[in-house]
């Protein structure tokens, strides 16, 4: 018993690097030690790595935790989140907490990391400037972008470029500045630098390089900032991300041998035999880090000699840098600077916008920068690693590994020539032998599994394409990373394919539709058949007859199915304005045919409730002679336009918006789209329309009209992206018109406005509907000539005789038989 | 058991892959006319939550029903995939188009 009584293990930071630690130490010494934890973010350990996509809304907080609670209960850790060690006593062998706990320990950790570098100019300490290093930030820099106003972000390198494109990304106007000429100079050598400017001010991000603060404007809150040349950028936002330096003081006040971090050997030991230090508030052999590839070799090296392996050293290596903005791909490594001795070779495509650059020594790849195409940045850094002598394929060296002995230009063959020790993940230092084994031996079948299993792939992400070309070598057909989801059982194509097929092949009915590509049962099911309709009424106005047994109940009777097999009837109410004669009339239906229900909806219309199906042409036909057309509160088509009274009543109005709404609405309306489409506008900023959670919006402002779109307020919530501000009210109208237009021709049916623009990409709908006047004419056309076919009441149609079958029972028998 | 069958009209009243209702003392009847134009009937009544099967997109021998898309087979009445329930199947009788179906299975069903 006695001897099986746990050391005390304290670590102090529970940051990637110690916990990384404790996965090798767990593995290697199970129960060893008895471990706690302090750590001043009140939080488990996340990957700190991908917190730019957490900005930029590509991922959420719970998709990068790294250890959820319940791993450290497994493993009895004590963690105590939001402690901060404010002393370490070296004699007693104890720490203690800004909330006053104090802990014992035979080994101590300490994994502090790193802090912001703020640079010294008046008003850094004005609200509103803040650093870019954990959640807290995010979560700043997301409640500011909420204004979308303007951001200043200080410092072009890796931090302060992803900060500023997730900062566009919510809609923020940001600026870069940068004290050195070109971007990232430290990873990217200047024609790379150049190249990576244009494509960051390509996404609507100013950058100034050459660019000094001289001092932060604004008297609580930060107004602007102020540069050495005198030029004033106003902003409420200002993001410091100029570097970071080790957290040493702590280790210092203990009397630890601190330099620019603490000092550790090789064992990652610092002064102190009982304590060690890892991350990146460690200094080995001089260097310290700042990219977690090294860092989990310092994870793994603690946690060999904690299990009692004093063998285990660190040795250094390059790391190579990757910038993760979606749609940027840049790669570099190790030395590039000129020197002598030193030969390059470079290959330029300005078309294609590729560059990439090889610095050779004794014919030995010293270092390498790629833009545009990374994808043998792979294989050059194994070639760096190993020293290998390049002078046989020297001339062809650049085009890539594809290139070498004629191997066909397929990615998996470069893939498949690596050799087994070959680094594929940069991050976790996992080889091509140990995934390639994984897979094998696991049976692994998806990348989740093999994340799991091997941690390839788990950190930064950027090596995931060359995972899934290991996981098709290794899996062979089995293995099909771009699987589309099929639209339903009855086919194997996903519903863009299915949507590009209709366009080229020319088909223009279901069963068309159905023999040509190859449907697998004989007339679809209720999933297929009332996309492949929406697909074909939107692709065809003028030639396809609409295909009514293959819609949903709700659009075949033109009313709303209730739970007791009753329906609701909502008439329309242009702008949600209505007056007394429209009101007598739906008073009087309601007598007339004893209403149950009469209900005021979310979109300012007045819903009949339970009427019964035989009642329905009756129902429209009493409601059309007040005038009254459909609602089409039924339809996955467009809604309803809300309004506020705008200009005409309101103190604040700036705009006409009941006169905009009702335009737009009576100008849109019959239109099927492929989810339902509901609108706004309001008067002013104010909002009364509610129309920044809608699918479309307009928020009226004394200069014109802002655009929104891509809201939410149902199973999800999310607020409008801004697509744009015009000036008049035909341009309004035109704008929305096409935007809708590009989502009735692009989006996969039950996919809602902002579904559909999260997979398309914001960026690219503002250029086809702000910037290109040519094709946002097309789309207005094509929705205007589609609307020829599409205004047409249902309900007067219906009161006048079409669909009769609908509305009656075919017979009423058996009474008689069943008195008897 | 002689079966007594009801006229309940002509099979050009049902749209291809659509059904009808009958109304008849015990509830109402879907009949349903698939897109190979044969003709099923049963309870227009889903299993799940009572749902008008009737209203549903009618897909090979199969209907979806309109509340939550249960699928139930026609021939059978029997809930198909995951689902389980059934609604009682109504022998019909296509004589040429004119159609009929067998009320004592419904008396006999309103009697247990
Ligand atoms: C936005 C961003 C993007 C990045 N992108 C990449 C990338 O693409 N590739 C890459 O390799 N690296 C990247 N990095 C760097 C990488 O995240 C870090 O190198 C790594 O997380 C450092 O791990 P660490 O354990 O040393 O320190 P940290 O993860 O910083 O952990 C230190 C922890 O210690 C806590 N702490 C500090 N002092 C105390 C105290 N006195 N008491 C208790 N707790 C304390 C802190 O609150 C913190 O939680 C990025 C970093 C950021 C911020
Ligand atoms: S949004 Fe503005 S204009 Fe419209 S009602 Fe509200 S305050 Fe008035
Ligand atoms: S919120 Fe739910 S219950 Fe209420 S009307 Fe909408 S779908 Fe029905
Ligand atoms: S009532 Fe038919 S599926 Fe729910």
């Amino acid at each position: 018993m006695a001897e099986q009584t746990p050391e005390k293990l304290v670590i102090i930071g529970n940051g990637m690097a110690p916990g990384r630690m404790l996965e090798e130490l767990f593995e290697k010494a199970p129960g060893r030690y008895q471990v706690t934890i302090f750590n001043a973010e009140p939080r488990v350990n996340y990957d700190r790595i991908m917190l730019s996509p957490v900005l930029s809304g590509e991922k959420d907080y719970e998709e990068i935790i790294i250890h959820g609670d319940g791993w450290y209960i497994k493993h009895g850790i004590t963690l105590y989140k939001g402690h901060k060690i404010i002393g370490i006593d070296r004699n007693a062998k104890t720490v203690t907490s800004d909330h006053g706990v104090t802990e014992s320990y035979d080994k101590l950790v300490i994994a502090t990391g790193s802090v912001p570098f703020i640079i010294p100019v008046p008003g850094k300490e004005l609200q509103g400037v803040i650093t870019y290093r954990d959640l807290d930030d995010v979560q700043a820099m997301l409640l500011a972008a909420q204004s979308r106003e303007k951001a200043v972000v200080i410092g072009g390198g890796l931090l302060g470029l992803e900060a500023a494109a997730g900062l566009k990304a919510r809609g923020m106007d940001v600026t870069v500045l940068h004290v050195m000429p070109t971007l990232m100079e430290r990873q990217l050598d200047p024609a790379a630098g150049y190249l990576l400017q244009k494509a960051v001010e390509e996404r609507g991000i100013k950058v100034l390089t050459k660019a000094n603060t001289k001092r932060i404007l604004g008297e609580t809150r930060v107004e602007g900032i102020e540069l050495e040349d005198g030029r004033i950028i106003p902003a409420t936002l200002v993001v410091m991300a100029v570097g970071i330096r080790p957290n040493a003081g702590l280790a210092k006040d203990a009397g630890l041998a601190v330099n620019r971090g603490i000092v550790v050997d090789a064992g990652m030991k610092t002064s102190d035999g009982d304590i060690m230090a890892l991350g990146e508030c460690a200094e080995v052999d001089g260097m310290v880090y700042g990219l977690v590839a090294p860092l989990y070799e310092m994870a793994r090296v603690a946690a060999s000699h904690l299990a009692g392996d004093r063998k285990a050293a660190f040795v250094h290596s390059d790391t190579p840098t990757k910038l993760k903005v979606t749609g940027i791909n840049l790669y570099s490594v190790g030395d590039f600077a000129d020197g002598d001795g030193r030969e390059e070779i470079v290959l330029r495509d300005a078309t294609a916008g590729i560059y990439k650059r090889l610095v050779l020594k004794e014919n030995r790849i010293i270092g390498s920068v790629l833009y545009g195409d990374t994808a043998d940045g792979a294989w050059f850094n194994d070639l760096l690693k190993r020293g290998t002598d390049i002078s046989e394929m020297r001339d062809t060296l650049i085009f890539g590994q594809a290139y070498q002995g004629g191997a066909p230009l397929d990615p998996t063959a470069a893939v498949a020539a690596l050799q087994d020790d070959a680094e594929i993940c940069g991050c976790n230092g996992v080889c091509k032998g140990k995934i390639v084994s994984t897979i094998t031996s696991k049976g692994l079948t998806s990348l989740d599994e093999v994340r799991a299993h091997t941690k390839a792939s788990a950190s930064c992400g950027s090596c995931t394409g060359l995972v899934e070309q290991l996981m098709s070598l290794t899996l062979g057909d089995s293995y099909n990373p771009t699987a589309v989801q099929p639209v339903c059982g009855c086919t194997d194509l996903g519903h863009d394919e299915v949507r590009r097929l209709i366009k080229a092949k020319g088909l223009k009915t279901i069963p068309a539709v159905m023999q040509e590509l190859e449907w697998k049962t004989s007339c679809g099911c209720a999933k297929c058949r009332p996309a492949l309709n929406y697909y074909l009424v939107c692709d065809w106005p003028d030639e396809y007859a609409d295909d009514y047994q293959s819609r949903f109940i709700n659009e075949r009777v033109h009313a709303n199915i209730q739970k007791d097999g009753t329906y609701s009837v909502v008439p329309r109410m242009w702008g949600g304005v209505t007056n007394s004669q429209e009101l007598r009339a739906i008073a009087d239906v309601v007598d007339k045919f004893n209403v149950p229900m009469v209900k005021v909806t979310g979109g300012q219309r007045i819903d009949l409730l339970g009427i019964e199906k035989e009642d329905l042409p009756a129902v429209w036909a009493d409601l059309g002679k007040a005038g009254f057309v459909s609602g089409q509160a039924y339809a996955k088509g467009l809604r309803t336009v809300k309004t506020c009274v705008g200009s005409e009543w309101c103190r604040f109005g700036t705009q006409d918006s009941t006169g905009l709404g009702i335009r737009i609405e009576k100008f849109m309306w019959g239109s099927w789209t492929p989810a339902k489409v509901k609108m706004a506008v309001s008067g002013c900023p104010r909002n009364c329309a509610e129309a920044t959670c809608k699918d479309v919006g307009v928020v009226c402002v004394d200069s014109g009209y802002e655009i929104h779109f891509a809201g939410a307020a149902g199973l999800d919530i999310k607020g409008t992206e801004v697509l744009g501000l015009v000036r008049t009210e035909d341009e309004a109208l035109e704008h929305i018109v096409a935007l809708t237009q590009m989502y009735r021709e692009q989006a996969r049916y039950l996919e809602r406005i902002y579904k559909w623009a999260k997979r398309v990409g914001l960026d690219e709908i503002r250029r086809q509907i702000m910037d290109d006047a040519e094709k946002r004419k097309a789309y207005y056309d094509r929705f205007v000539f589609s609307q020829k076919f599409a205004q047409v009441d249902p309900w007067s149609e219906r009161v006048s005789g079409k669909d009769k079958h609908e509305f009656k029972p075919m017979a009423t028998v058996g009474f008689n038989q069943a008195a008897e | 058991m002689t079966m007594n069958w009801i006229a309940i009209g002509d099979i050009s009243e049902i749209p291809l892959r659509g059904a009808r209702c009958v109304k008849t003392p015990v509830g109402k009847v879907a009949v349903f006319r698939t897109a190979e134009n044969e003709v099923f009937a049963i309870e227009d009544h889903c299993p799940h939550k009572g749902g008008p099967l009737s209203q549903g997109i009618v897909h090979g021998n199969a209907v979806t029903c309109p509340l939550h898309n249960w699928v139930i087979s026609l021939e059978t009445g029997k809930a198909l995939g995951a689902d389980e329930g059934a609604v009682r199947t109504i022998p019909v009788k296509n004589d040429n188009g004119a159609l009929f179906i067998a009320l004592e299975s419904l008396a006999l069903a309103a009697a247990e």
